[in-house]
Parts: C-alpha cells; structure tokens; sequence
C-alpha cells in the first residue's frame, strides 16, 4: 500500500515527460527542416557508406553496421591472438615448470596494456593536440569524447570506441611478444615493470609517428611526414620494435641458468601446435582488420595474408626436410608465424605475386635467422622473438617499399603517388632505421635502470624451480599416478 | 625359484605376455621405465637447438617362476620379444629366496 502511491505517481510524471519531448519533437521539426539533407545528400551518403568515404552531414557520426561489424570482430580476433593464442604458442615451447609463468605474463599485459590505454595511450598515439609528429595529445585521456560516433581522422564509418579497443588489442599483443625471448628467467614484478615504461618510451610515440594522423612517419595519410614510410598493420610499430627490445633485453638479462648444457626441448608441441593456429586464425583481424573498413583493401590484405603465410609455413618445414630429412612440427609453425609477422607490413598494399615473394622469403630469412645467426652468436632468446619478429619485421617493412603497388591500395596515389615502385624503399629504410634505435636504446634504458632498483632475475634457486611455482604459487599440470 | 625381469621394447608387451601364458606363466608385473643401453638415445631438433635424449622408453616386466618354467619362460620373452634389431633388451635371471601369498600365507613353491 505504501508503494503503489509513489508508484503512480511515477508513471504519471514519466507519461508526462515522454509526453513533452515527443511534443518538442514534433516542435522542432519545422524548425530544422531548411537544413534537412535533399535525397541526393542521402544517397550520396549510402554511396559513401559502400565505397567507404566521407558520409557529408547525412549519416555525420552514424556508424556504418557493417565497416563496424568487422571492425568488432577483428577486435576479437587479435584479442584472440594474445589469450589464447600466443599464450599457447609460447606456453608449449617452454620448459613444464614455465608454463603458467608465460601465460600470466600474457595475461598481465592484457589488463596493465589496458589501464594504460585507457588513461593515456589511446589519446598519446591517435590524438592530435600536441600538433606533435612524435606524440599524439590529451584530448583523449581516460577515453573522454570516444563515443560511438566515428572519428574521421582514422574511419568514416567505425565508432571511435571501437576503434580504441581494435588498437588496444595491438597494444597488448606487442609487449607480449617481447616475453619470448626472456621466456623462464625473468621475474614477473620486473616484466610488468618494464612493459609500463616501455609503453610509453616505446610503443605509444612510435604508433603516432607511424599511425597517427599527425605521424612522422605516416606517408599514406599525413601530407607533412618527414618520412614518408608505410606499415599497413605493424611491421615496424609491432614486430620490429618487440622484437629488437626482445634482443637487448635477453642480453642484458643473460641466458637461462643451464643454457647450453642442459636440455631445454618444449614440453608440448600440441599446445605450441594449437596456438599457432589461433594466432593464424586472429591474424585476419589483426591484417585485413587494419584496413578498419570492411573493403575492398581488407579483402586484399585478407588474400595475401593467407597465401603468404601458407607459402612460408611450407617453405621453412621444406627447407628443414632438405637440411635434415624431417619436416618438423615447430617448423611448419615457425614459418607459419614467420609468414604471417612479414607480410604484416605489407598486406594491404601488394598484390597476390608479391604475397608468394613475401612467403618464400619469410620461409628462408627468419630460418636462417633461427638456426645459424642464433647459434653463432649463442644469445639466448629462448623462444626465438628476435629470429622471427625482429628479423621477419625487418625484412617485411623492407619488402612492403619494393612490393608496395597502388593497383591494390588506391590510398596510395593520395600522398605518395611520386615514390610507390621508386623510390618508396629509401623511406621504409628510413622507418626501419628509426624504429631500430628508438626500441634498442629505450630497452637499454629502461632495463638497466630497472635492474639497478628491483632486480630483473629471480634467484638461481627459484629459476631452478621454476616460474610457476616461485612467481605465481601454482602449477600447470598436476599430475596423479596413471591408471 | 627364479625371479625374472626383461627389459623389452614396449610394442613387444602384448606378443610377450600372450607367449608366457602359452608357456604357463600366471602372473606377472609390468612397469614403464626408460633406460639406454648399446642403442643409445637418439636426437631431437627444436628449430636450431639440437638435444641428444639419452633414455629411451622400456617395457620392464617381472615375473617370479618355480624351477622347471624358467628355460620355457626365458624361451618365451626371447622368441616373442626379438626383432633382430640393436634395442631389443635384455633379460635378468636371479635366485629368489622365497614367495608369500599375502592372502593365504602359503610360502614357497606352492606360492608362485
């Protein structure tokens, strides 16, 4: 009884409410009909919506369902890259006692990436206020503005909040790539450590310079960039900056206690197996996702991803059956990842000729990268990060200026149509030089300070032990007796 | 009494259990061990690591057995167990003091 009265009353005051902005509905309508848009301006809109392009005042701040559709389901996708896939991918090339350690660090850049992302680094790479080539801008801290309408900087058509959390998703998988090349003797507090600093020293400038509108090194859509370089989904930004960090971090941590006297084989070929399908599978999102429209330059990058991968996957297994009579397992996966990591640069802007070049080389380079230069030098990079991201980075942000053709990419003739097929590798050089220093310095930096303050290493005693149980208090396989 | 033990190789398990049985044999334990012995390991390549694994996977099976079955036992592991190739095993023949069965406290012979 006591709640029915206030009950009523409620309906009451909300029927009236609805009634009076449907009554300033109606009332406003006259008033904005001289800037209604014509039939033509909608059409011209709907066109705009398929062929991708500036939706004039019609459909302004509509996202269009379908570019962001695809746009949600790569996010997914490369999400699904990262957890499980690298996860996997790595967890299987690791001793049994490391297991859990790879996936924690994993799933730790997951969330730490994502708190950063959201206070500061979306706005640090794809804001504009800092008029800066190097950093981005403050608009955006803690995601404020980023709403569902596009920004069209970056997408006619995608919700702006999609494409944070679409970028985000690279933001994460990048410093889980370096965690390969320390695999089982870093502690977990100074991985986290390092990854924040590195974050901002590191990724977030170089995707500004390299993605930003406002980039130094956007030569597809910044008309002023000093280098007029081209990464369609993160050859340089990605592979080659983790992976050349992944370098001088494993120098400066030292190898593994035991390395080179004891053996240190995967402890499961099927989990490596399995994650490198699910990082072949999230990769579309991660390469034809790049074009962040669902058209005619995804379906492209979605083509030449897929034929170069399965060239390099075969070329590299092939390439150990003519060395050592045996097409292994890792060796197919290995080419597959190595394909995969040297189109990315490349995909959205060669055609299908070019994606086989990309493939063979992918399967050859990081080879020898991964069997000879390793051996030779006995650094140990436990799970190969520097022979197949920094290298296969390298060569593919390289490849993309020789192969890179505008018949695939029409992107290409608005700023750079004086360059594509000349002299367009002079500038990627450029791009790789820069990247190159930035992420070796930046990494020597930031790990010997961090080693002077906390310590990058566990004790010898716990490494023995292992990760799993000194760093996280668990283990990945328990085991009773067999039946 | 004799205690045997032979050590095979594990896809030899079933033909050498079936060939004791025609032989006679009642019982047996059977265990997976590893173990190198003129066959060695042999070497496995994980991208450019290369790592010899010295113990290879093995059958051990144990049977105790009274006098007069051990040459027909022996005679059994060997013909069912052989495949002419280096890593076939080997077969261990020791004296046994005595057996018990834990349920009705028979020893000896009657035991086995």
């Amino acid at each position: 009884m006591n709640t029915t009265l206030p009950r009523l009353l409620r309906i009451a005051a909300l029927t009236g409410l609805a009634l009076l902005f449907a009554g300033s509905a109606f009332a406003q309508t006259p008033a904005a009909a001289p800037t209604a848009p014509t039939p033509d301006e909608r059409i011209a809109a709907l066109e705009a919506y398929v062929n991708n392009t500036d939706p004039g005042k019609s459909l302004k701040d509509t996202p269009g369902p379908g570019h962001n559709g695809w746009m949600m389901t790569s996010s997914a996708l490369v999400l699904f890259m990262t957890l499980p896939g690298l996860a996997l991918f790595y967890g299987g090339l690791v001793r049994k006692k490391n297991v859990l350690s790879v996936m924690a660090q994993c799933l730790g850049c997951a969330g730490l990436v994502t708190i950063l992302w959201w206070a500061f680094g979306y706005s640090l790479v794809f804001g504009k206020n800092f008029n800066s080539p190097f950093l981005g801008g403050s608009e955006y801290f803690f995601l404020k503005g980023v709403t569902s309408a596009p920004n069209g900087d970056y997408a006619y058509w995608v919700s702006q909040n999609v494409f944070a959390m679409y970028q985000l998703m690279f933001a994460i998988i990048t410093p889980a790539l370096i965690v390969g090349a320390i695999a089982e003797r870093m502690k977990f507090s100074a991985i986290m450590l390092f990854i924040t600093v590195w974050m901002f020293a590191v990724y977030f400038p170089l995707a500004h310079m390299v993605w930003g509108i406002t980039g130094f090194m956007n030569g597809v859509w910044n008309a002023g960039a000093a280098i007029k370089a081209i990464d369609f989904a993160g050859g340089t930004v990605v592979h080659m900056s983790s992976g050349w960090s992944a370098l001088l971090l494993c120098l400066i941590l030292g190898p593994r206690l035991g390395f080179g006297k004891t053996p240190m084989p995967p402890h499961s070929m099927v989990l490596c197996m399995v994650g490198t399908g699910m990082l072949w599978v999230g990769w579309y999102g991660f390469n034809a996702g790049s074009a962040v429209a669902a058209d005619g330059v995804a379906a492209n990058a979605f083509t030449t991803t897929t034929l170069a991968t399965a060239v390099a996957s075969f070329v590299w297994a092939g390439l150990e059956y003519v060395t050592r009579k045996h097409a292994s397992v890792l060796g197919f996966c290995s080419g597959a990842v190595a394909g995969l990591v040297v189109v990315t640069p490349a995909c959205g802007f060669i055609n299908s000729t070019g994606a086989i070049i990309v493939g063979v080389l992918a399967g050859a380079v990081p080879f020898l990268a991964c069997t000879k230069l390793k051996g030779f030098f006995k650094y140990d990079d436990a799970l190969d990060t520097f022979g197949v991201h920094a290298i296969g980075g390298t060569l593919g942000a390289f490849l993309t200026g020789v192969l890179a053709t505008a018949s695939v990419n029409g992107n290409l003739t608005t700023n750079l149509k004086d360059i594509v097929g000349k002299s367009l590798w002079l500038e990627q050089l450029k791009a790789i030089g820069l990247t190159l220093a930035l992420s070796v310095v930046a990494t020597v930096v930031i790990a010997y300070a961090l080693k002077a303050v906390i310590g990058l290493r566990p004790s010898a005693d716990e490494e023995q032990q292992g990760l799993d149980l000194t760093d996280h208090g668990e283990e990945g396989y328990i085991m009773e007796a067999k039946s | 009494m004799k205690l045997i033990i032979a050590i095979i190789k594990p896809f030899k398990l079933d033909e050498v259990k079936e060939a004791l049985g025609a032989a006679g044999i009642q019982g047996l334990t059977v265990t997976e061990v590893k173990g190198f012995g003129r066959q060695k390991g042999h070497t496995e390549i994980y991208r450019g690591s290369e790592y010899t694994v010295d113990f290879l996977p093995k059958v051990k099976i144990e049977l105790a057995v009274s006098d007069e079955l051990v040459k027909p036992a022996v005679a059994a592991i060997t013909t069912a167990a052989k495949t002419g190739k280096i890593g076939d095993g080997k077969i261990f023949v020791l004296p046994l003091e005595d057996v018990i069965r834990i349920r009705t406290d028979e020893h000896g012979e009657t035991a086995v």
